[in-house]
């Protein structure tokens, strides 16, 4: 079978700093990451694979530098790797980004072999929207199984898939039609360190690098900016609160009369908690 | 969050200020939707934060707010119904249908853009839940329009327009987003991120009701069954009213027992920082921060949380904030209202004993007497 998982190329959001005074991301030397949740949703399309036999297409649209991402996913195990880049894509909301997208797996699946799933990560840790993967789904008339912690299994001669999909309160047991688009749960599969011969395979294998001509995309009004219904119009930093928080020192105190002077200053605050709590903790 | 918790908004470097005419044929639509969202048999409870923000912005606008509610035919739907007008509604659009008893993308998809090319709002909410977030990608995929994603607070601006604002780069910026030339505007919120409505006994208005246009046959998707979290290891956490959390600064798995002890004996329940559930000290439905739960609790009690800006964004609507660190310059002493410097290992025992002491019926007999 073949498989397209779209990854992210994002920055490391543990080392994102903030301009102080332009309230800008300080992106130099912020080294970027393949969206930790899209590793879920490779490591499953590498697992389904190795048990169904195909292969794993890696896609993603970005900055020429995101070739680092596909290297890396490569690097993982994947057979094939797509960047899309083109200046027409800067600036893509959700919606252009999966257009986008969506051109580039119809082309995949055109030049080798219609893809039975795509997957996406759950969401990213920067744009953080969850809105590509039904995007993608909805433009391509595929089955969108999101949120899906399990794959039980495929029949793909009779092009069926069963999944378990987490929702509100519990787990939903799906059957559904290939092709379909996942979205993977983080923490569903344990993301296997590549073999030294995929390291080996990724040192010598060629990133295809497209354009959006390439994608066979002709309408570039659908791309980037113009694209994009939504538009940012302001981004700021949240203030502190003007005031900090009321301290209480507790060196050499003894720690009853500090439990007590504490539980005072709770009540003190929020007199209607002596019920709440006295209610809650059923005594 | 409030808008007095903020700095001059700033211009955006790029996206700003491209305004144009509203094309023609989105000008008749109005009025504020809110999808009232109801799974097995339940009204999940973020539909009455919406409709209690989608009043506000309707009042703003002066037009009506209507409650969506998808269903299968019977009493709970109805009551879902009833439940709208008394958290705010004006009117309610309801398809019934069988094949809307449980959630799956595909009718629902249907049921919703049918409803909104031929009645036409302005704006539309939906909870960011995973049922929430599932069918808004579709929705607006399917009519090509905008979306806003988790949104912390509505607006609407001089011009009439929605201005959604929402955190990015984990809770370290805000940005404000705009749907300018295409209709509905769309935007999802997350739970407990705004606040609950009063209900008020209003009777039941102006019920507009649709037909669904797909039948079982043409739905791919079937449900093979639902199992649901058991019971008991099932956190509440986003609508507990006390909650009592644990960070790194306990040092060991087996340290999170006080954190229990205490949620225990107050009746709180408890959660955590992200790294404790990284390293498997807790499930992820316990996870308290950007990509865990967002709480709204009454009283918030942190111990050995630094109060990084990805769990700041997630506690800060608690009414009272609490938090125990060793280190006075931790920056959680600077959203939490009281602090207390000192060993929260050393301190969590005693503070449980002093909460007992204190909320027992019996003790307090004995104070009065
Ligand atoms: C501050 C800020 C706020 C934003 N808010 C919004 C908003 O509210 N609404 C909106 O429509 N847009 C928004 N955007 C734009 C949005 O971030 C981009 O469109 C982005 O390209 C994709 O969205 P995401 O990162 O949220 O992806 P998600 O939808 O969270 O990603 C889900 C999955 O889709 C796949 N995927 C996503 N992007 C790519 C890609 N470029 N290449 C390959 N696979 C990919 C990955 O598998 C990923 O796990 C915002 C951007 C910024 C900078
Ligand atoms: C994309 C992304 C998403 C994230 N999402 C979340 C999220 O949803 N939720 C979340 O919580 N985090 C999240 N994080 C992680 C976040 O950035 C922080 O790393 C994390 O919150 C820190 O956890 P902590 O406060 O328990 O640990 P630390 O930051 O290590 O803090 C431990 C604290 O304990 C104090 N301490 C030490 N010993 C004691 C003692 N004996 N008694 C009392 N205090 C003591 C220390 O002074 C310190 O302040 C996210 C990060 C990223 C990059």
């Amino acid at each position: 079978m073949h498989i397209v998982v779209c990854i992210k190329q994002v920055p490391d959001s543990a080392q994102i700093r903030v301009h102080p005074v332009t309230n800008t991301i300080m992106r130099q030397g912020v080294p970027t990451i393949i969206n930790p949740y899209d590793l879920f949703a490779l490591e499953e399309a590498l697992r389904l694979r190795d048990t169904y036999g195909g292969e794993v297409t890696v896609l993603t649209m970005g900055p020429p530098m995101a070739e680092d991402a596909l290297r890396k996913a490569l690097g993982y195990g994947a057979d094939r790797a797509v960047l899309l880049t083109d200046r027409y894509f800067a600036g893509s909301d959700t919606l252009a980004t999966s257009y986008a997208l969506s051109q580039a797996i119809a082309k995949v699946g055109e030049t080798f072999g219609t893809p039975d799933i795509v997957f996406t990560g759950k969401q990213t840790i920067d744009g953080d929207t969850a809105q590509v993967g039904p995007g993608i789904a909805k433009r391509l008339d595929l089955m969108q199984l999101t949120y899906v912690a399990k794959i039980p299994s495929i029949d793909l001669a009779a092009g069926e898939i069963k999944v378990e999909r987490r929702c509100e309160g519990g787990t939903q047991m799906l059957q559904s039609r290939l092709p379909c688009l996942i979205t993977m749960l983080e923490g569903t599969n344990e993301v296997r360190r590549g073999s030294l011969e995929d390291a080996l395979y990724a040192a010598r294998s060629q990133v295809l690098r497209w354009s959006a001509a390439d994608a066979g995309i002709d309408d570039l009004t659908r791309c980037g900016l113009r694209g994009s219904p939504t538009v940012v119009k302001r981004v700021f930093a949240p203030t502190a609160r003007a005031e900090k928080a009321a301290l209480i020192d507790a060196a050499e105190r003894n720690l009853r009369d500090l439990a007590d002077e504490l539980i005072a200053a709770i009540l003190t605050r929020g007199p209607a908690l002596e019920q709440e709590l006295a209610f809650n903790s059923g005594e | 969050m409030s808008s007095a918790n903020r700095e001059a908004p700033r211009p955006a470097s790029g996206r700003a200020g491209t305004k144009k005419e509203l094309p023609d044929h989105f000008k008749d639509y109005r009025h504020v939707w809110v999808f009232i969202e109801l799974e097995r048999g339940q009204v999940h409870p973020v539909s009455f934060e919406l409709l209690g923000e989608g009043r506000k912005l309707a009042d703003k606008l002066g037009v009506e707010l209507a409650g969506i509610v998808l269903g299968p035919p019977g009493e709970t739907t109805q009551s879902a119904v009833a439940e709208a007008f008394a958290y705010g509604a004006d009117l309610v659009y309801n398809v019934e249908a069988p094949l809307l008893a449980d959630y799956r993308n595909e009718p629902f998809t249907k049921a919703m853009t049918d409803l909104v090319n031929a009645h036409k709002p302005e704006i539309l909410l939906l909870g960011a839940t995973t049922l929430g977030r599932d069918l808004a990608g579709s929705v607006a995929t399917t009519l090509k329009t905008g979306l806003t994603a988790d949104c912390t607070e509505l607006d609407v601006d001089t011009d009439g327009s929605l201005a959604a604002t929402r955190p990015t780069f984990g809770g370290s910026l805000l940005c404000t987003i705009y749907t300018l030339n295409y209709r509905p505007q769309m935007a999802t919120v997350r739970p407990r991120v705004m606040a609950m409505p009063r209900r008020m006994d209003k009777p039941v208005g102006r019920v507009i009701r649709h037909q669904l246009s797909v039948a079982e046959d043409d739905i791919v998707t079937k449900i093979l069954g639902f199992l649901p979290d058991s019971q008991s290891g099932k956190a509440n956490l986003a609508y507990a009213d006390v909650v009592v959390a644990g960070g790194l600064g306990l040092g060991a798995a087996e340290n999170l027992q006080l954190v229990k002890d205490l949620a225990r004996a107050i009746g709180a329940e408890h959660g955590c920082s992200r790294p404790l559930v990284q390293k498997g000290w807790l499930s992820a439905d316990r996870q308290i921060g950007q990509t865990g739960k967002t709480i709204r609790p009454k009283l918030y009690i942190a111990a050995g949380i630094s109060g990084a800006i990805q769990h700041r964004v997630g506690v800060e609507g608690a009414d009272l904030i609490v938090a125990i660190n060793t280190d006075p310059n931790a920056p959680i002493f600077d959203f939490a209202h009281l602090g207390i410097i000192t060993d929260a290992i050393r301190f969590l025992p005693a503070l449980t004993e002093a909460f007992t002491r204190r909320l027992s019926p019996h003790s307090r007999d004995k104070l009065a007497s």
